[in-house]
């Protein structure tokens, strides 16, 4: 029994010869009134047993995104001398927010097939299956180039430092304009572009303080909160009524 | 100052929003619109998303219509009754216009259909007022000064159930304003507006009130149905951003305020002509969007199957 149990243990523990270690800069992201961002910080050590191979590339890829919602990406034509939408695809699942930072030029740690087992890169984080559209591969794009432009998805390759291929850390920074949710931080190990070990955490973004109490409030009780948008709106007016007759005499 | 929208879930610059709740609040205040059909487009530009935009642009009308209104109250440039008549046409209207637009939407293209009816409305609105005020800037000067009346008798006359409107100075039908209330509430429905600026030309041409009391009146019966509007969104869509609003509407009350003192200092003509003016630019703005090749052919919309 024994010994099963210590044969049970041994299965347990990753075959890995190189394992990652990890620590987080913030554990949480609070979106308070002023929220501006946030930086997070990612950094950790490669543990081994054995010696450093030499016959082999380390690389380490980093990504962080935020919770998938479904996205309708539409294409403008000319139609009658005016530009209407036409096409459109509805993509599945997208990250409402998508960060790569790798130690390399992404072709050299990350062997296609690996990426597309672990969907690492952005385009293939992105879900679109049964679009009806041929060139629905136009509309991924165009949905990455689009989010690209709001630093919503961020390519940042050679981010990552690697020490003494020991240690590794890298910053990836937050915009303003995000969605709250659980964010999915990953950390790969590829030794020659393969994934030798894979590390999952998670951030929760979330509103909090006043921000949550309105969000809150506008979604389980929206009657109440109609009649308090209209009251402070109508009460407003009257005051700057009020204060501006004062004003004048 | 950076600040974070809870319901919008974007973070603006909180200054940037003082200033164009202000500067649409004067001109509020001056013609008597709520401004919605300036301000929504403005909010989609700054990265409001739409939906948030319409709602939220709806509760700072109230805030600018309902400051204005006092102001005008004090003048006794209000009237009442035809406020009241245009009012329960609205309601109707409303009530119609969401109905329309709903079955619109399951057609698909309603998108489409709302900048179309900008660009026709606003141009037709915008060139007949245009025209009609520099008729009569002209006209007046001819007369030295002397402005003709106008008090043509037409087909509206002629109705049953007349009323006597006081302040206004009219004896006319209540049939005519009624529907011009459906009217101006359809349309509003539809454009996600307060539809100030098609009820005071409305006020003016067809119904022959006097435009000193159409800016006050519009203002008064606007306040009910942009209300009605934002109980609707924040009741069904969730959309209303307390937070967006009381920016706006900081800047947008002070605005009125002013914005009605420079009104009451100008010519009924000026005044015609500058809102001919700003509503043809609107106009012209949207029609060169749709002329135009857009710089990004693509856009992103919420998911979820329509």
């Amino acid at each position: 029994m024994i010994r099963l149990l210590v044969l049970f243990l041994l299965l347990a523990v990753p075959a890995n010869a190189e394992e990652i270690v990890l620590g987080l800069s913030r554990d949480r992201v609070a979106i308070t009134a002023t929220f501006e961002g946030s930086e997070i910080l990612i950094f950790g050590a490669i543990r081994r047993e054995e010696p450093i191979p030499d016959n082999s590339e380390l690389g380490v890829i980093v990504t962080v995104a935020g919770p998938d919602t479904p996205v309708t990406v539409r294409r403008k034509d000319r139609r009658a001398g005016i530009w209407v939408n036409t096409d459109s695809i509805e993509v599945d699942a997208a990250p409402s927010f998508y960060a790569v930072a790798t130690t390399a030029q992404i072709e050299d740690v990350l062997r296609d097939v690996e990426d597309l087992r672990y969907r690492i890169t952005t385009r293939r984080a992105i879900r679109a299956v049964g679009t009806g559209v041929n060139d629905s591969l136009v509309f991924t794009r165009a949905l990455i180039r689009i989010r690209a432009g709001q630093d919503l998805y961020q390519v940042l390759e050679g981010a990552v430092d690697l020490e003494e291929e020991t240690l590794f850390r890298t910053a990836i920074t937050l915009p303003a304009n995000l969605t709250e949710g659980e964010y999915k931080a990953r950390i790969f190990l590829t030794r020659n572009g393969r994934v030798i070990d894979e590390y999952l955490t998670t951030i929760p973004v979330q509103k909090v303080g006043l921000e949550r109490w309105l969000y809150n409030l506008a979604h389980e009780s929206a009657f109440l909160y109609g009649l308090m948008s209209i009251a402070i709106a109508i009460s407003a007016g009257w005051i700057a009524s009020a204060a501006f007759s004062l004003l004048r005499r | 100052m950076q600040i974070y929208l809870p319901i919008a879930e974007v973070s603006v610059n909180a200054f940037l929003l003082l200033g164009l709740g202000g500067i649409v609040g004067v001109l509020s205040g001056m013609f008597g619109v709520g401004g919605g059909f300036l301000m929504t487009p403005l909010l989609f530009f700054i990265g409001i998303p739409p939906a948030v935009a319409v709602a939220t642009e709806a509760n700072q009308i109230v805030a600018s219509s309902f400051s204005g209104v006092l102001a005008h109250l004090k003048r006794k440039t209000v009237d009442l009754k035809m406020g009241t008549v245009l009012l329960i046409g609205g309601l109707i209207g409303s009530a119609l216009g969401i109905i329309l637009f709903n079955y619109l939407k399951s057609l698909g293209q309603v998108e489409l259909l709302v900048q179309l009816c900008y660009v026709v409305f606003l141009g037709i609105i915008g060139g007949l007022m245009f025209l009609e005020s520099l008729r009569a800037i002209r006209n007046s000067r001819k007369n030295g000064g002397k402005v003709p009346t106008r008090r043509k008798h037409n087909w509206v006359h002629n109705l049953p159930f007349k009323v006597k409107f006081r302040v206004s100075g009219l004896y006319i039908s209540v049939i005519p304003p009624l529907l011009v209330g459906v009217l101006v509430g359809v349309l509003a429905a539809i454009m996600g507006v307060g539809g100030g600026f098609i009820m005071v030309p409305a006020m003016i041409y067809l119904l022959g009130m006097p435009t000193k009391v159409v800016v006050g009146t519009s203002l008064f019966q606007i306040i009910f149905v942009t209300a009605f509007t934002t109980m609707l969104h924040a009741t069904t869509n969730y959309t209303v951003d307390v937070v967006l609003a009381v920016l706006l509407l900081v800047g947008g009350v002070i605005g009125a305020q002013i914005g009605t003192r420079i009104g009451v200092k100008m010519k009924a003509e000026q005044l015609r002509i500058l809102l001919a003016l700003m509503v043809l630019a609107v106009c012209g703005k949207l029609a060169f969007d749709l002329l135009v090749e857009p710089s990004e052919l693509y856009t992103l919309g919420t998911g979820g199957h329509t």
